[in-house]
């Protein structure tokens, strides 16, 4: 298994009460840390699997701060979510080194094997496609990421390959 | 203090200063559209950027600081090429439909691109997709207006402490507006209007009334009465080519009656209405709290004029409801009175009965619409119009405004006191509240210069001001040696700030004004564009000078209003006062 699971999938999840009470254990101790959103929405998004409104309006609220500008934080930065993700989230890098050695290829055939778009997750809920803006692999370039798993000098030809590890019926199948 | 030189002159200017600063202390130009006076700078729109000798690029004047020695060019070529391109690019994003557009009149993009000499769109860009979102009774929005200057969110962030508005998502589909580009009624915000006061094109404007008001005054089984705010007599002028604190009442009058208007009456009548109750019950808690010792007597006792500033302790101060006087605002009060006392003078039934209101505000847009605003039966006040859609309407009433005689307005709501006028200003009501209470204590007058309590006048964002009570009437000799203690704050940020000095024992008052926008009715968000401290100042001035210039100073003595209490009311906080004039709150769940 990845180390951090980031779908919303039911299997043996812990109910909505108990999630909600480890979100306001980390919020009482960000709350009052010069900088402490941010670390405190990427917490909320690794319990939560994605960050849903009520999660959001919690968050502002224990911060003082309004909804607006919670949404507006989270809505600047690509890693946060606001929608349910798959089980897998594939993150295509397309910082400058990426680019220039066909990130972009890459990302067209990812939503071409997916069937989705950027910011969609597969019926399945097995995939979620999201743009990264640089991992710090430049040297690896393309690269790109699912879930903790760094694929490099990814050619858009493998795509189909690198997917079918992830889709194996045996979870424990990692490449 | 540092020495540098602009355009060829030496200035010196205290250390710390911007480039913007010392320039315009030397009197030299700058154009600027995301800078707003006393805030931070952002810096956002890089409409004024200079020239400095030896620096690498071009640079904001509104945000680089002067060093010692530093020579600025602004209207070198290179700065002036860039700050057109800059234009062109804003121009590039904007949904320039100038012809239609409400700002056409007064739009600072469109005054930028004409100043500069851009007579072609150089760049035909992406746009925004149209979005208008008129959720709110106040407030319109139309993102494809926006120009991302972001004065809406420093205003609302910083002045207001609300934070309805924030920039969403980044880059060029950044996007200004509520929680992930939403409507404004998924957020929490007062309706206070000062976006729409500082936006400098058509992005956030008012929901007009216009078409309501035209629709009233054409229908002749309809008996339609106005009510004007103080604070629009000292503004309306600026729409019609006047200097800032122009007073027009007399003009004003004249042209809503000309415009059809079956009666022109004030709201000053519903001010000096408001103080009666109001004052009488400031004493009435004072009373139950020193004397009867209840403990269920709220000291100190709030203010309640100010929609904005109502909606805000619901949202935020719950705690301090009680504190709140139950006193509806002079808005709400005249139309209660209008559609009740004088229907019933003039043989009408309320609902054949339309009370317009014109407000500096969008907040009253608002309050007019509480369902519990409907003591006469029907809705108390129909029609809210701001300043500037008063103007819109003159305009389009064909009156060569400037060329009308004075006019007078209609009794009885009509009459009223120079204490009335003053509920426009900053730490008016107050004054206007201790003329009353001190004289009905003491029976003597207030005993303070030209009956103007100096500490709460002026732009200061917390005043205070403590008066000793001495020789009191028998009745109230209980108040005998005491000092009433009072405070004065404008804009909800500074409210907020009041507020937690209050909660934490820091400060005690008997009695607060709060109005929500900066500078108080005068500044409020529906007044004539550009508002800032000069302005506010000049049109503080003239609502004391027209205070002055009544023979009537203290709402107590308004005859209008003693014969309404004789013939209708009873007494201030009788039984039917407390059924007209008085209303409650209720907490709200933050958005």
């Amino acid at each position: 298994m990845t180390k951090t699971c980031t779908c919303a999938c039911a299997e043996a999840a812990p109910d909505e009460a108990e999630l909600m009470k480890r979100l306001d254990d980390v919020l009482a101790e960000q709350k009052d840390k010069p900088g402490g959103l941010i670390p405190a929405l990427q917490t909320a998004q690794a319990i939560f699997g994605y960050l849903p409104e009520s999660v959001l309006r919690r968050v502002a609220q224990a911060f003082d701060k309004s909804y607006s500008e919670v949404a507006g934080v989270v809505s600047f930065y690509s890693f946060f979510s606001t929608v349910p993700r798959g089980k897998y989230l594939v993150r295509v890098c397309l910082g400058t080194a990426c680019y220039v050695r066909g990130g972009n290829e890459v990302l067209r055939a990812m939503k071409d094997k997916l069937g989705i778009d950027v910011g969609g997750t597969t019926p399945d809920r097995q995939f979620s496609l999201e743009v990264g803006r640089c991992f710090g692999a430049c040297g690896m370039a393309p690269v790109l990421m699912v879930n903790d798993d760094l694929h490099q000098r990814v050619k858009p030809a493998k795509i189909g390959e690198l997917l079918e590890k992830y889709r194996a019926p045996a979870q424990e199948a990692r490449p | 203090m540092i020495h540098v030189t602009i355009n060829g002159k030496a200035i010196e200017i205290a250390e710390g200063s911007t480039i913007l600063q010392a320039a315009k202390s030397a009197g030299i130009q700058i154009p600027t559209l995301c800078f707003l006076e006393k805030r931070e700078p952002l810096g956002a729109c890089r409409v004024c950027l200079v020239e400095v000798e030896g620096a690498r690029t071009l640079v904001a004047a509104c945000s680089t600081p002067c060093v010692e020695g530093q020579v600025v060019h602004v209207n070198g070529p290179k700065a002036r090429a860039a700050r057109k391109q800059v234009v062109e690019l804003l121009l590039s994003e904007h949904d320039g439909d100038c012809q239609t557009c409400e700002r056409n009149e007064d739009c600072e993009l469109r005054k930028l691109a004409s100043d500069m000499g851009i007579r072609t769109v150089t760049y035909g860009g992406a746009r925004a997709a149209p979005k208008r979102d008129d959720s709110t009774p106040g407030l319109v929005r139309d993102n494809s207006k926006c120009i991302k200057c972001r004065r809406c969110v420093t205003v609302c962030n910083q002045v207001q402490g609300i934070g309805a508005l924030f920039p969403q998502g980044r880059g060029f589909a950044t996007v200004i507006g509520p929680a992930f580009a939403g409507d404004l009624d998924g957020v929490t915000c007062v309706q206070c209007g000062q976006c729409a006061a500082v936006c400098p094109v058509g992005a956030i404007t008012e929901r007009s009334a216009i078409d309501d008001v035209w629709a009233a005054l054409d229908d002749p089984a309809k008996t339609v009465v106005v009510q004007t705010a103080p604070a629009i007599r000292a503004a309306l002028g600026e729409e019609f080519g006047y200097p800032p604190g122009t007073r027009v009442t007399g003009q004003m009058t004249t042209a809503l009656r000309q415009m059809g208007f079956d009666a022109v009456f004030d709201t000053n009548f519903a001010a000096d209405l408001t103080i009666m109750e109001e004052g009488t019950e400031l004493l009435t808690r004072l009373k139950r709290a020193l004397v009867d010792k209840d403990k269920t007597a709220a000291l100190p006792m709030f203010t309640s004029c100010s929609p904005g500033w109502v909606q805000f302790a619901e949202y935020y101060y719950p705690n301090f409801l009680d504190h709140l006087s139950t006193c509806k605002s002079p808005q709400q009060m005249f139309g209660a009175v209008a559609k009740t006392y004088y229907a019933q003078k003039i043989g009408k039934k309320p609902e054949d009965m339309v009370v317009v209101s014109v407000m500096p505000c969008t907040a009253k847009k608002f309050e007019a619409q509480r369902p519990e605003m409907n003591a006469s039966g029907v809705r108390d006040v129909d029609y809210v119009l701001t300043t500037r859609e008063l103007a819109r309407m003159i305009r389009q009433a064909n009156l060569a405004f400037t060329e009308l005689p004075d006019g007078e307005m209609d009794a009885p709501l009509g009459l009223s006191s120079g204490a009335a006028d003053i509920f426009a200003n900053t730490g008016g009501v107050m004054e206007a509240a201790l003329r009353t209470a001190y004289e009905i204590v003491t029976g003597r007058e207030l005993p303070a210069e030209n009956l103007h309590v100096k500490p709460i006048e002026g732009l200061e964002g917390i005043k205070e001001a403590a008066l000793k009570i001495e020789r009191t009437q028998p009745a109230w000799s209980f108040l005998e040696g005491a000092e009433l203690k009072v405070a004065v704050a404008h804009g909800l940020g500074n409210a907020r700030k009041l507020l937690e000095m209050i909660r934490s024992g820091e400060a005690q008052y008997h009695f607060i004004e709060v109005m929500t926008c900066p500078g108080g009715c005068i500044g409020g968000g529906g007044q004539p564009r550009f508002t800032d401290d000069g302005v506010r100042l000049k049109r503080i001035s003239a609502i004391y000078a027209e205070d002055e210039s009544k023979k009537l100073r203290k709402s107590h003595d308004n005859p209008a209003v003693a014969e309404l209490y004789r013939d209708f009311l009873g007494k201030p906080l009788g039984h039917k006062s407390h059924e007209l004039l008085h209303t409650r709150y209720a907490q709200k769940e933050r958005r």
